[in-house]
């Protein structure tokens, strides 16, 4: 059986998911609008889920895949809370600024 | 170079250009495309490691359920417009600075990491069909049939929490 990490090599693929998780964390620290906040926190989601399919692969064990799943489970429901909170943070400010959001500060 | 080699660089390069765009463009609903862009090539990835249950998965969550979720909600708050105001500089500047370090720690980190056991044989048949990847699931005696029924838990409270949360409130004064 032919396989893909033969030609490519597993650290091109580690390299890959490195450069996309710092590309979210910049994303984060970066932008001050929540949703692409969440859309940062959405590419290192991804970035760690590559990384654990080329594993599966490298290791040709299918219970990386099963967890990458429940992961992409639990990415949803996350999103569909966040989401949730931001209408309803939107509906009480006016804006998902998140330098607005300081009414915890001491 | 062999073609699959090809092929990698450049969903790579797709995948890490559609990223920094998500990050960068100023116009919300831009950043969404980028960000369908981003998820379609992470799924040529997996078809590239011939994970083909994974690859569907990731097109219709990602690319499909939580992008229009994220293109609803910038449309409900009309924020389609770029009026976003830019931190001040020092914040941008330790961003930058964070990405660099980070990034060239992780890199150089993770530069020999070879595997320990040097080459491996390729098994013989196939690992993760989408047959094979449900007996590994839904299997009795060592299968994730618990998470999994955990996992339907999960998203029938974030489905109660969400329209909770998303729910106008009542004056009730």
């Amino acid at each position: 059986m032919d396989n893909i990490l033969n030609q490519i090599g597993i650290e091109n693929y580690i390299f890959l998911s490195i450069l996309l998780f710092c590309i979210g964390v910049f994303g984060v620290l970066y932008r001050r609008n929540a949703i692409i906040v969440f859309m940062s926190i959405e590419i290192m989601l991804n970035a760690v889920n590559l990384l654990f399919v080329a594993f599966s692969t490298y290791h040709q064990d299918p219970k990386g895949q099963v967890f990458v799943f429940f992961s992409m489970t639990v990415a949803a429901a996350e999103v569909a809370v966040g989401l949730a909170i931001l209408v309803s943070v939107f509906r009480n400010i006016g804006s998902v600024d998140i330098s607005n959001l300081k009414n915890l500060k001491g | 170079m062999a073609p699959v080699l090809i092929i990698f660089y450049v969903l790579a390069a797709i995948t890490l250009a559609s990223a920094f765009l998500t990050i960068y463009s100023r116009n919300p609903i831009h950043s969404a495309i980028y960000l369908v862009i981003c998820m379609v090539s992470i799924m040529g990835h997996y078809l590239l490691f011939n994970a083909q249950f994974l690859a569907l998965v990731q097109l219709i969550v990602y690319a499909g359920a939580i992008m229009v979720l994220f293109l609803f909600t910038i449309m409900l708050m009309n924020l389609n417009k770029e009026d976003e105001v830019h931190k001040p500089r020092i914040t941008r500047l330790g961003a930058i600075t964070v990405l660099v370090l980070l990034s060239t720690v992780l890199l150089l980190l993770f530069r020999h990491s070879k595997p320990f056991f040097g080459d491996y044989a390729p098994i013989e048949g196939d690992f993760q069909s989408i047959k094979k990847l449900g007996t590994v699931l839904l299997d009795n005696k060592d299968g994730f049939m618990v998470p999994f029924e955990f996992t339907s838990v999960l998203l029938l409270v974030a489905m109660i929490g969400a329209v909770l949360l998303s729910k106008k409130e009542k004056q009730t004064k």
